[in-house]
């Protein structure tokens, strides 16, 4: 890192948790700053995706800068940062100052920015695995393209986690994707960790490896038991949902009454502080946490984590893990609870990926529009800016190289009067011509003071469902539901949120008021995409269905599961996708397995019921996991690689995305990212002052007369990538119609029976028209009024 | 379009959410609110300019499939005061067009008190429709039949996992409380406190699908 500092090149540094990555980022900055006579100004800038962690490194920093007592001010700023501080950062700045990607991005809203970082020497992006690609990775790299124009010799550092292709990394990094400029310094391996894979046995009192499920929750009993031989245990859950399971299970088993808690993002802010407070302390002795505690500060007393279900992936199972024991001399212990049979496979496959050091890929992809019209306007807030001159720095940003002067110029566009093709909001715009700059390109400014407010009260990356708070009647909060399972909600119904047992007393307006209960309770449930199987553990589960040389390594039933299959249907190759068909109690059913994740499955799913239902196959449903997808209906399947065809993917799949609520839903975060609606800021709300509108009624509108909007294309890129994960449904198609390796059977599969076990639990009506469903209610609520 | 009976009448209603009396002939909407997204702009959110012309649009597909000889507009047929004068060329192209198809008829609402009639057509303060006041908000302090805008009523349900959300008409006893007909307009919910009491209590929730009149009343639905 000095090296590289001396030589004045960008870096990054890629090291294992617990290298101590941190502190080596900062090393060539604080010895620049001990020798140099004391310099007033900002010298560099710490940016971390967490704000706690902003805070933390900057109290980490502090006990070394006082022992070597050097004359370095350091200091963090976020949205909780008081406003004199803030004011005070910008006219006599620290040395060093920490802060997050949003909060960099509306600091180069101010005018001052252009004089604050005018002498920044170095910028570090900390934990730039975690972010760089998505939003707030697309969001910073603007965010460095302003700041190197503003400091041209500004040296960027990038600290990392082990990934699978630094070369990403560095191109993301660097200015114009210029790798070269980037030096990659490796770190220090780290001790390899201590992973092992809950088994059944006579001693924790686990008798099989399930046949389906997701929880792990059968294994309450022996993950209680490691809580109270260990000193800290954090318990991870793959969605928020599980996470309240697990937690009830684990309460039940809890003999010792011993202190566990719980954490995940619906909590509300203050509980989740407190059960953070608490661990700090050493006060938990375990806590049940999904992916909102995958990064953050560290907690030296966990000595073990469980990962409960699936890890999902290698480099995700390892981010996990390396929160236990933060030192690099000693192994982190961990513990994976599989779900069921195949997660069992999908545990086995990322223990071998981390043992051969292999990492899950990374999915860069083009900068998303929506943010670069807001990052386009945090610039026009802050000085007039040149047409040419932005352009160039915005190709600057690597995510962005590719933007062309037509579709900068839509950018434009848009930011300045919407953008539409028919010129009615001319006298509205925000953004007005100043002339022209010394090459002749245009230059503008913003139209009017009030713009600039709007745009920092609105600014950021983060885009929340609509949220109810559940709140005692008091008025106590104690976090928030997703408006989706507020409606499945009423009067009386009970359910698990925050480890308790609550009741429904009623739902008025933003709030869902509820009462404690001791009543039986369901969980709810999150709506959104869900993290998919990694394409590198996909691969591995494939190789062991046909590699009967690793069968050994498996425990007893998961190897007769597999038997069982191998002399009742067939086990693919890894090229080929498998697709039973059989019959059961009167229905026919088709189960493919093409390991490409709950996704993609679930997109496939969609489009080939549609399909059988244009053919005549009276499909009644479906059914996706992470490694296959089940089709069920009243005809038999005679000829499915018909259905698979790649050709799915043209109208069928634009008609269906069109007519479903993934663009809508995607539609609405491109809509406020973008700027072109404002955030619902809740305080507001009461006031009456903020008139709502829906953003699904907007794009009705604009799809009807101006489909080919800014917008309409930003959502699309999003809908794809994010919501239907067509990349890989695309991959999937492709090669279905070569290797599809299609089995009639009289009855089901071994293979087909964790599938067919979660019919029933999770899916929903499906190709019924809201139509067909309102008529149903009705008539339900006629019979039942006419039988009262 | 589906048979709707109110008032001891069979109406047609739309799924628009429009309702025609085949008798006279005439054919009542509510809400257009004309001109929203431009009033969004004028505040810095450019929302798509074509809300006029998409509302004005629907309304003029449905006066061409039933040919009425005169149309009721109850009210906030403009988003605001200013909203005519920045009315796009082909939106008000579209209402002049049916001024003189038809007699327009005008109820201002509160977010158009001051309503002119210089696109044609006659602004009126209440109108009567076959023994039926026409207003634009619900009066429960007037006895007889009435029809209503203001509230913008929809129906949000939970059906087997899926969330169905429409705009529907509110019958309750004599009064009959309009969908918004506008292109950009939200909704109220159904058996929100503010419209029982205007209306009643004892109401229904009326959904056309393509196929019939869906009727969903307050005491059984809110248990949904």
């Amino acid at each position: 890192m000095l090296a590289a500092a001396q030589a004045g090149e960008h870096a990054l540094l890629v090291a294992a948790t617990g290298a101590g990555k941190t502190l080596a980022g900062f090393l060539p900055s604080l010895i620049e700053l001990s020798q140099a006579e004391p310099t007033a100004g900002l010298h560099t800038l710490y940016i971390s995706p967490l704000k706690a962690l902003a805070v933390d490194v900057q109290r980490n920093l502090l006990t070394p800068i006082e022992e070597m007592r050097l004359p370095i001010r350091v200091e963090a700023r976020s949205g909780d940062t008081p406003a004199d501080r803030k004011a005070r950062q910008k006219s006599n700045p620290p040395q060093i100052l920490n802060t997050t990607p949003e909060s960099l991005s509306l600091l180069l809203s101010h005018p001052d920015s252009l004089t604050m970082f005018t002498g920044l020497k170095t910028v570090i992006v900390d934990e730039i695995h975690a972010f760089a690609s998505g939003k707030r990775g697309d969001l910073l790299s603007l965010s460095l393209a302003r700041l190197q124009r503003i400091a041209p010799d500004l040296r960027r550092v990038g600290l990392s986690a082990t990934i699978a292709d630094p070369d990403a990394y560095r191109a993301w990094l660097a200015p114009y994707g210029d790798i070269d400029s980037v030096r990659l310094v490796p770190g220090e391996a780290g001790a390899a960790p201590d992973i092992a894979i809950l088994l059944p046995s006579e001693e924790n009192g686990v008798v099989h490896v399930p046949w389906s499920g997701h929880s792990g929750s059968y294994a309450a009993a022996p993950v209680m038991r490691l809580i109270e031989a260990n000193r800290t245990t954090l318990v991870f859950c793959n969605t928020r949902s599980l996470a309240e399971l697990i937690f009830q299970q684990l309460w039940k088993e809890n003999e010792g009454n011993l202190p566990i808690g719980i954490h995940h993002g619906s909590l509300s802010r203050e509980a989740r502080r407190k059960v953070e407070a608490a661990m700090a302390r050493g006060a938990l002795r375990g806590l049940v946490a999904t992916a909102s505690l995958d990064l953050g500060v560290d907690w030296g007393d966990v000595d073990l984590v469980v990962q409960m279900g699936a890890p999902k992936g290698s480099s995700r199972l390892l981010q996990r893990i390396g929160r236990a024991n933060h030192r690099l001399d000693e192994a982190s212990k961990a513990l994976v609870v599989p779900g069921n049979r195949f997660e069992y496979l999908e545990a086995r496959a990322a223990l071998d990926a981390v043992e051969a050091g292999e990492r899950d890929p990374d999915d860069f992809h083009p900068g998303a529009l929506d943010v670069l019209a807001q990052h386009v306007m945090a610039c026009a807030c802050a000085a007039p800016f040149s047409e040419g001159a932005m352009l160039d720095e915005i190709r600057s940003a690597t995510p962005y190289s590719a933007i062309d002067t037509e579709l900068f110029g839509r950018v434009l566009g848009f930011i300045r009067d919407g953008g539409y093709a028919l010129k009615a909001y001319d006298r509205f715009r925000r953004l007005a011509p100043d002339g022209t700059d010394a090459d002749g390109s245009p230059v503008w400014r913003v139209s009017h003071p009030r713009f600039v407010t709007q745009h920092r009260m609105n600014a950021g990356i983060i885009v929340d469902a609509p949220l109810l708070d559940v709140r005692f009647k008091n008025g106590r909060k104690l976090g928030t539901v997703e408006e989706f399972f507020a409606s499945t909600l009423s009067a009386g119904d009970t359910f698990f949120f925050s480890g308790l047992s609550l009741e429904v007393i009623s739902i008025k307006d933003t709030d869902l008021l509820v009462r404690a209960t001791s009543r039986n309770a369901r969980i709810p449930t999150y709506v959104g995409a869900r993290m998919a199987m990694s394409t590198n553990l996909a691969t591995r589960v494939r190789n062991f269905l046909c590699d009967k040389a690793e069968w050994p390594r498996f425990p007893d039933e998961v190897r007769e599961w597999l038997e069982a299959q191998d002399r009742r249907s067939v086990l693919p190759q890894p090229g080929q996708l498998l697709v039973e068909t059989f019959p059961r109690d009167g229905r026919h059913y088709m189960v493919a397995y093409p390991f490409e994740g709950w996704n993609a499955h679930q997109s496939l799913g969609m489009l080939l019921t549609k399909r059988m239902e244009a053919r005549g196959l009276q499909p009644l449903g479906f059914q996706a996991s992470d490694y296959a997808l089940v089709c069920y209906g009243l005809e038999p399947v005679e000829d499915p690689a018909s259905l698979f065809s790649a050709d799915i993917l043209a109208d069928e799949f634009v008609e269906w995305v069109e007519g479903s609520s993934l663009l809508k839903r995607a539609f609405r975060e491109v809509a406020v990212i973008g700027g072109l609606v404002e955030r619902h800021h809740p305080g507001r709300r009461k006031s009456g002052k903020q008139v709502t509108f829906s953003t699904d009624l907007i794009y009705d509108v604009l799809r009807k007369y101006e489909p080919d909007h800014l917008l309409m294309k930003a959502a699309w890129a999003d809908a794809r990538r994010r919501l239907t994960d067509v990349g890989r449904l695309g991959d999937l198609l492709d090669r279905a119609a070569d290797t599809m390796l299609h089995v009639t059977l009289d009855r089901l599969s071994p293979l087909a029976v964790p599938a067919l076990i979660m019919i029933g639990r999770e899916s929903v009506a499906r190709g019924a028209s809201d139509d067909a469903l309102l008529e149903e209610a009705e008539t339900i609520i006629r019979e039942a009024m006419q039988a009262g | 379009m589906v048979p709707l009976s109110f008032d001891g009448r069979q109406w047609m209603a739309t799924r628009e959410g429009a309702l025609f009396d085949p008798v006279s002939r005439t054919l009542v909407v509510a809400d257009l609110h004309l001109e929203k997204a431009s009033w969004y702009a004028a505040l810095g959110q450019m929302l798509p300019p074509y809300d006029s012309f998409a509302t004005l649009s629907a309304l003029t597909y449905l006066v061409d499939r039933l040919d009425p000889r005169a149309l009721w507009c109850l009210g906030d047929n403009f988003h605001d005061g200013g909203g005519p004068a920045r009315l796009p060329r082909h939106a008000r192209d579209l209402i002049e067009t049916l001024a003189a198809r038809l007699t327009f008829n005008w109820i201002v609402g509160n977010h158009d008190p001051a309503l002119s009639d210089a696109f044609g057509g006659t602004v009126h303060a209440e109108g009567r429709l076959e023994g039926a006041a026409l207003r634009h908000i619900a009066r429960r302090d007037v006895a007889g039949p009435e029809l209503s805008g203001h509230f913008h009523p929809k129906l949000r349900l939970t059906l087997r996992g899926r969330r169905v959300s429409r705009p529907c008409f509110v019958r309750a006893g004599e009064k009959l409380i309009l969908p918004a007909f506008g292109s950009l307009t939200g909704g109220m919910d159904a058996f929100d406190p503010a419209i029982a009491v205007a209306a009643g209590r004892v109401s229904e929730a009326l959904i056309v699908t393509d196929r019939r009149l869906v009727c969903f009343p307050n005491a059984v639905t809110e248990m949904i």
